[in-house]
């Protein structure tokens, strides 16, 4: 039931404009696959040439290993949700969840029998007959995804379908999405710029930045082992120092960031054309990984003076500054991260938490 | 009525409300309801001479409409002329307005949500201009482009399609072609109007889904555009059922449009009354006709405001 979706060198131009650069990548059957980037990637264009809205200027689109090149819209097995719904207004919500069917020729009674199936599905029943204009933002969302739903198709595509809600709603639908997903057992494709969106729900996740594809990988690997500048700056976040490389072994590397002592920290051959010794590089050390020294002299020390903090009940977020260098902190506030705010303090991090990559562009904050 | 000067006054001030409130009044009363009002009373009058106006003979009489129904003869009579010219004068304005219908539909479409902003803009310039030219003169146009030696026959002939020239203005051709012409933007422009604000997601979310182009028209796009096209279907067609230029200029020698029938009272007829008859049982009719088509298609007056 579940087709693999593949990608190979897509390229979409709109004039002298590239929206999606060679973007190469294979989607299993019954993934949940998310791209997440900023506004403007490519993110939408990309679901379009799924979809079929939009053909590659360059390149493949394969469903189930068949190429789609000039397979309309409402011929694929694709459903696309949109991000701001488009569900009709005229009709009833059983007659939305059955115009896919409706246009199949499927007769009525048939019809409104899998609407009633698909209204349990969304726990919704019995509301079918209600208009569009009388659900909640939350409702109109689960129509939206039944009425996708109605004909079975393989994959499911959702751009930014969670948006317009508030927060909480947000997160219960996340939820919500996941089980549907699991339930069904279909290919989502899903479309997002919320990192944390992307992380609690994907199986695997695609970041993009300006058409590029940058990184793809599930979401431990992207945050914990980000292979690409923006994409260890664009997930979560980050500190960056501007650093030289002084050796790289291949378990280990040297890097003088110029906060005294060089630091050392793991190769990552997975990820990344490998950094040699003379190489400008991005170290990037995330906030929680930053820790006040217990011990006078451990690796990867250096001073820095107190900035300021923000407190956040569980957590600390605080600002220290070590040679000029702001960088952010998160300590855990369990009573044994005192900072004196008038001496310098030491910190660290463990080897295995510093990234260095090849510098490239960041994402602005 | 008081909540909107309330309204109006909040927002534009005492005097420019009361100015509003004013002019409004004047316009609706001096120009539309007192003179229709003046039609209505003639109708139920006698044609009198001026001198027995008023007089003791001047009373209110049904004579005028007696006569469209059953004529001058014996009182069990009935009108087949001007009845029958009723029916084809209405049989024409609805196939007329059919017509503009279907070839504005495409149009209107295209230009709502095909091309971009300006591009747009311009296209709309170019069907306002032909406009600018005055009723009359283009009525003459059309009379010269489908006449014995106009631009269509000369064509057709030279590339061998007939031989000899077509009477377009005999088989009224001309008319229907002028009448057609002469309102089209005001079936443009709601239908335009309505298609406009369609959010374009819809059309998609229906192709998505596996509606032909045919479907997504006929289920969604139509559907949503019902209140515009029936105010685009409205106007064409009130305003060609009332046309007078057209069909004076355009119309073949035996045929009469109503309104023809209306002006003649009026004007070579002299009888004042019988030719408001006349017009208000044109109103009248017409004024059904569009309540019962609407009634049928389940649009209400409220949702045509464009
Ligand atoms: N039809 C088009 N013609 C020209 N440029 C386009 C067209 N569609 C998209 N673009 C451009 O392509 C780029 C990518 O657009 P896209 O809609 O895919 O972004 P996105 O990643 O979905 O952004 P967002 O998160 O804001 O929705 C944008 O710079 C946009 O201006
Ligand atoms: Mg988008």
């Amino acid at each position: 039931m579940t087709k693999e979706i593949s990608l190979e060198h897509v390229w979409v131009e709109f004039g002298e404009f590239t929206a999606v650069h060679k973007a190469n990548l294979n989607i299993a059957g019954g993934e949940f696959f998310s791209f997440l980037g900023p506004s403007g990637c490519g993110k939408t264009t990309l679901l379009r040439c799924i979809s079929g809205f939009q053909e590659p200027t360059r390149g493949k689109v394969k469903i189930g290993g068949e190429d789609m090149r000039g397979v309309g819209p409402n011929k694929r097995p694709t459903a696309l949700i949109f991000q701001n719904l488009a569900l009709f207004p005229l009709r009833s919500i059983a007659d939305n969840i059955a115009f896919p069917l409706e246009v199949r020729g499927v007769d009525k009674k048939t019809r409104r029998k899998r609407a009633d199936e698909l209204l349990e599905l969304i726990a919704l029943s019995g509301q079918g007959d209600k208009k569009v204009s009388e659900l909640s933002g939350g409702q109109k969302q689960r129509v939206a995804i039944a009425r996708a739903l109605a004909v079975e198709p393989d994959i499911l595509l959702l751009d930014e379908p969670l948006s317009a809600l508030d927060l909480k709603l947000r997160q219960h639908m996340r939820t919500e999405l996941r089980a549907i997903q699991k339930q069904v057992g279909l290919t989502f494709i899903y479309i997002t710029h919320d990192q944390g969106e992307a992380l609690t729900m994907s199986d695997r996740i695609a970041v993009m930045n300006k058409g590029k594809i940058e990184q793809i990988g599930d979401g431990k690997a992207i945050y914990d082992h980000p292979t690409t500048s923006f994409v260890a700056s664009f997930v979560g976040e980050n500190n960056v120092l501007e650093g030289t490389v002084l050796s790289n072994d291949g378990q280990k590397m040297q890097i003088d960031a110029g906060l005294g002592t060089p630091f050392t920290v793991e190769s990552h051959p997975a990820g990344g054309p490998a950094l040699a010794p003379g190489d400008d590089c991005h170290l990037f050390v995330r906030p929680e990984a930053l820790r006040i020294s217990k011990d006078e002299s451990s690796i990867n020390q250096f001073e820095s003076n107190f900035v300021t903090e923000e407190f956040e009940g569980n957590m600390r977020h605080i600002v220290m500054n070590a040679n000029g260098k702001d960088l952010k902190l998160s300590l855990i506030n369990d009573g044994t991260n005192a900072i004196d705010a008038n001496a310098p303090v030491k910190l660290d991090f463990a080897p295995e938490m510093g990234i260095a990559l090849k510098p490239g562009e960041l994402a602005s904050a | 009525m008081r909540d909107l000067f309330y309204d109006l006054v909040r927002r534009n001030g005492m005097a420019v409300s009361i100015y509003l409130m004013l002019a409004v009044s004047i316009w609706v009363f001096l120009l539309i309801i007192l003179p229709q009002l003046t039609m209505l009373d003639y109708s139920f009058r006698f044609n009198l001479p001026p001198a027995k106006i008023g007089g003791p003979e001047d009373v209110y009489t049904l004579e005028q409409y007696r006569y469209f129904f059953q004529g001058s003869g014996a009182s069990d009579g009935i009108n087949t002329l001007d009845i029958g010219i009723l029916f084809k004068t209405l049989f024409a304005a609805v196939f007329v307005t059919v017509f503009d219908l279907i070839i504005c539909y495409p149009v209107a479409f295209v230009l709502a949500k095909s091309s971009a902003g300006a591009k747009a803009r311009l296209l709309v310039l170019a069907l306002i201009v032909p406009y600018w030219i005055n009723e009359i003169l283009r009525a003459f146009a059309f009379r010269i482009l489908f006449g014995a030696t106009g631009v269509i026959n000369e064509t057709g002939m030279g590339l061998g399609l007939w031989d000899t020239p077509i009477d377009f203005i005999r088989e009224d051709v001309a008319l229907y072609a002028g009448l057609a012409y002469a309102y089209i933007l005001l079936m443009i422009f709601p239908l335009y109007n309505a298609i406009e604000s369609l959010d374009r997601n819809q059309i998609e979310a229906a192709r998505d889904m596996g509606a032909n182009w045919w479907q997504v028209h006929a289920k969604v796009v139509i559907p949503y555009a019902k209140p515009g096209i029936a105010s685009g279907m409205t106007m064409v067609f009130m305003l060609t059922s009332g046309a007078l230029a057209a069909p004076q200029i355009l119309g073949g020698p035996s045929n009469l449009w109503f309104t023809q029938l209306v002006y003649q009272w009026f004007n070579s007829g002299g009888n004042w009354p019988r030719g408001s008859a006349y017009a208000m049982v044109l109103l009248i009719v017409c004024i059904a006709l569009v309540l019962l088509v609407m009634r049928l298609f389940k649009v209400s007056i409220g949702e045509i405001k464009q």
